[in-house]
């Protein structure tokens, strides 16, 4: 028994990716036995990998996650690298705590994107495709996050985007939906072919395709060489661009606001997978020999630090003018990418130095546990947007208003969403963000500011989205009340998942991110003890605040019952105040639409908005342009930064 | 000298490729555009296979089956990767095709400047 256990354990790396490959491939014929049987078999086809990635991950995190696994394809033994005359001539998958840590994420995103898909979009033709090309996207990401090969990683970006893109297109009755398919599609496939050409000069240079191999020939030199900076740029801006970073954004929102909620979801998953890749370029690929590519590496961090601040604040300033709902949550993934690149790129600023253990480490553990949180919330909130359009038939929040009252559950899965979003204590997204905030803050004190300005700016657009889309009265042409029972699982997955986050974020950072960080860093450290979470100046226990906010509004109740009764507001406060709806001031009907409600900031801050807004002109070769110019410039600043210092 | 003229090619078909996709508005230029750069980027991994010398082993030999004496010889490894990107190239430009010839049957129209619908 225990013999089987351990074969499958040593096989499970590759039967995560070959059973969902199967299943995807099958669907179409499967799709001809009805759409109940269809449905079951995509549902199994994510569920198993699930399993499959749950019992691996306990394996992994049993033994500290620190140490690499290797499942060699086509070799009787998964414990070494057979070798031919100093080649490796296997793909290889390499599982260690980070690896495991990103696959859980994928699973648990993509579980509640299938259950959910199956009334969403019940309405549509030609389903089995959509499911095949859905099991498709989780299969790649799973194969991004597992493999150890870089031409494999390659294949894997490729297969995510091409299926990411041919959905995006789904709902084909609609224009808008193949602009936003075509503008993805030449987007991620330039980047792709940039991708290949940073393997061939990595080929070219060591021979070795091996992510392990590379490391130890990169780090084996005396100093960096031209061709390994030449292809950390273009690595690092191809994963940006994909992972959705300022300024190569932009085909992000164009996508994410056009593709069906679902996989609107699967795309979060996909370019977080895409942050994993630039992290792993950086630990593992670049850091097998600090004293060769440390100083790199520091440049790296200062880099990545850049686009994560610059990713925060474009992303969160241009949400906020947006009247289309998931074009505005596709700019708040943009902007909440930026945490994690700001995070992880402190870590990689000051690793190897005396600050790393100060607050390297916290703002590194921070990032990765933001990427967890932010896929679980935002997966939610496209979720809920999903919801939102399928009982409205429209993405306009002027359009909307009064959903709350036949909505509640949608109303409360979209609350669990925006408070985690926002970073609103008791929420998971407090706790890593709290983790950013403290360490970001020694690192740089204008830079901290910058990201709870931020948070504040968020929670700022997702007031105006519950406003304009629950608040209200009824409306009588969104009939037909709560959406169907497939829906609100998939919603409920994300949003309990969320709440033990939010109630143990200690038990999280223990069992699942510190592995993460001690996988990534080769350095072994711990950042939480029982169930309080310390952020290197302070400490963070959810149970406690509970309580403490559970006396505070026992004694505001208790003042509010000592109050006078019968009270009644006069004049102009009896009226709430109602934006997107259709509201009487003195008698006179007027309608404040949703996009205007910040008119007063976005007018103060008219000389940063119109170039901006410029900037965003929805032409593709502009697009182009922004990508081209950020691989040339982050290219030179890795080749030439220390020739001239 | 002989080994640089497919890398000047390479550079060549790469800088015209991202010229068109950078420049042109064309949506069926962008694709050539796409699929030349495409072509670089194999013409690069083929040219990289190419060896002289034995500093490496498990080599496919060329020139001593054509009769030659100088141990030259092409890595298997990059004709695979090639293969594979050939044939992701031809699912993305399939696929890139089908959506231009659906934004012309919708909104009939060819080029990135009127595909500008989603702001």
């Amino acid at each position: 028994m225990m013999d089987a256990y351990d074969t499958f354990i040593n096989n499970a790396p590759a039967l995560a990716v070959a059973i969902p490959l199967i299943f995807a491939f099958s669907t179409p014929l499967v799709s001809k036995l009805g759409d109940r049987v269809r449905n079951i078999f995509a549902l199994l086809g994510v569920l198993i990998p699930s399993l499959i990635i749950f019992l691996l991950a306990f394996d992994v995190l049993s033994s500290g996650g620190m140490e690499t696994r290797y499942y060699v394809f086509g070799s009787d033994s998964s414990t070494r690298f057979p070798l031919v005359g100093g080649h490796i001539l296997r793909i290889a998958f390499a599982v260690d705590g980070m690896s495991v840590f990103m696959g859980l994420l994928i699973s648990v995103v993509a579980l509640s994107a299938v259950i959910y898909s199956m009334a969403y979009i019940r309405r549509y033709s030609g389903l089995d495709k959509y499911y095949s090309l859905l099991l498709l996207v989780f299969t790649a990401n799973l194969g991004m996050v597992l493999t150890g090969d870089i031409f494999n990683l390659f294949v894997w970006f490729e297969i995510s985007s091409v299926s990411l893109s041919a959905l995006t297109a789904f709902k084909a009755n609609r224009g808008e939906s193949f602009e936003g398919a075509a503008k993805y599609l030449i987007y991620a496939s330039v980047a792709g072919l940039f991708f290949l050409i940073a393997i061939g000069l990595l080929y070219g240079q060591y021979g070795h395709l091996n992510i392990k191999f590379l490391s130890s020939a990169i780090g084996g030199n005396e100093e960096m060489m031209m061709v390994d900076k030449i292809a950390l740029g273009l690595l690092v801006t191809v994963f940006a661009l994909k992972a959705g970073s300022v300024p190569m954004h932009m085909a992000t929102p164009d996508a994410y606001g056009e593709a069906p909620a679902p996989i609107t979801a699967m795309f979060v998953t996909a370019s977080q997978a895409s942050l994993y890749a630039i992290f792993r370029t950086g630990f593992t690929l670049y850091g097998s020999n600090l004293t060769v590519t440390g100083e790199t590496l520091h440049i790296l961090g200062y880099i990545l630090v850049a686009l994560g601040i610059l990713s925060m604040f474009v992303g969160v300033t241009m949400a906020l003018v947006q009247k289309d709902i998931k074009r505005l949550m596709a700019y708040h993934a943009i902007s909440q990418t930026g945490y994690m690149l700001l995070g992880v790129g402190v870590g990689l600023a000051v690793l190897d130095t005396a600050q790393f253990a100060e607050y390297g480490r916290t703002a590194m553990t921070g990032g990765i546990f933001h990427i967890f949180n932010h896929a679980l919330y935002k997966g939610l909130l496209f979720l809920t947007a999903g919801a939102i359009i399928y009982r409205t038939g429209t993405k306009d929040l002027n359009k909307m208003g009064g959903l709350g009252r036949d909505m509640k559950l949608t109303a409360l899965f979209f609350i669990i969403g925006a408070l985690a979003i926002a970073g609103i204590p008791p929420m998971n997204g407090f706790a890593s963000k709290l983790l950013i905030y403290e360490s970001v803050f020694k690192f740089n004190p204008i830079v901290g500011a910058i990201a709870m300005l931020v948070s504040l700016l968020t929670l700022a657009s997702f007031v105006k989205v519950f406003y304009a889309v629950f608040m209200g009265p009824r409306r009588s042409e969104f009939k037909g009340g709560e959406v169907p029972a497939s829906m609100l699982t998939g919603m409920a997955i994300l949003g309990g998942v969320i709440l033990v986050f939010s109630v143990f974020p200690s038990l999280v950072v223990t069992s699942l991110v510190d592995p993460a960080v001690n996988a990534l860093t080769y350095i072994e450290g711990e950042t939480t003890r029982s169930l309080t979470l310390f952020t290197g100046s302070g400490s963070w226990n959810t149970l406690v605040f509970l309580g403490a906010v559970m006396v505070a509004g026992i004694i505001g109740l208790l003042l509010f019952m000592m109050g006078n009764k019968g009270t009644v507001p006069k004049g102009e406060g009896r009226k709430p105040y109602l934006f997107g709806n259709p509201t009487e001031i003195e008698g006179r009907p007027i309608v404040v639409p949703a996009s205007n409600v910040y008119w007063g900031f976005t007018t103060a801050l008219s000389k940063y908005y119109k170039p901006t807004e410029k900037a965003h002109s929805a032409l593709f070769n502009d697009y182009m342009f922004w990508f081209v110019a950020t691989a040339a410039l982050l290219i030179s600043i890795f080749a030439f930064l220390e020739v001239l210092t | 000298m002989m080994y640089e003229v497919p890398f000047i090619v390479v550079i060549l078909l790469m800088a015209v490729g991202l010229y068109i996709v950078l420049f042109k508005k064309n949506l069926i230029k962008i694709a050539l555009g796409l699929s030349l750069l495409e072509t670089g980027v194999n013409l690069f991994l083929i040219a990289l296979a190419y060896r002289h010398g034995d500093r490496l082993s498990a080599p496919v030999f060329t020139s001593q089956i054509l009769g030659g004496t100088d141990p030259t010889y092409s890595l298997p490894t990059p004709h695979a990767l090639t293969l594979t990107s050939i044939v992701i190239g031809v699912a993305t430009t399939a696929l890139l095709l089908s959506f231009v010839m659906q934004l012309y049957k919708k909104w009939g129209i060819t080029t990135t400047d009127e595909m500008r619908r989603l702001k």
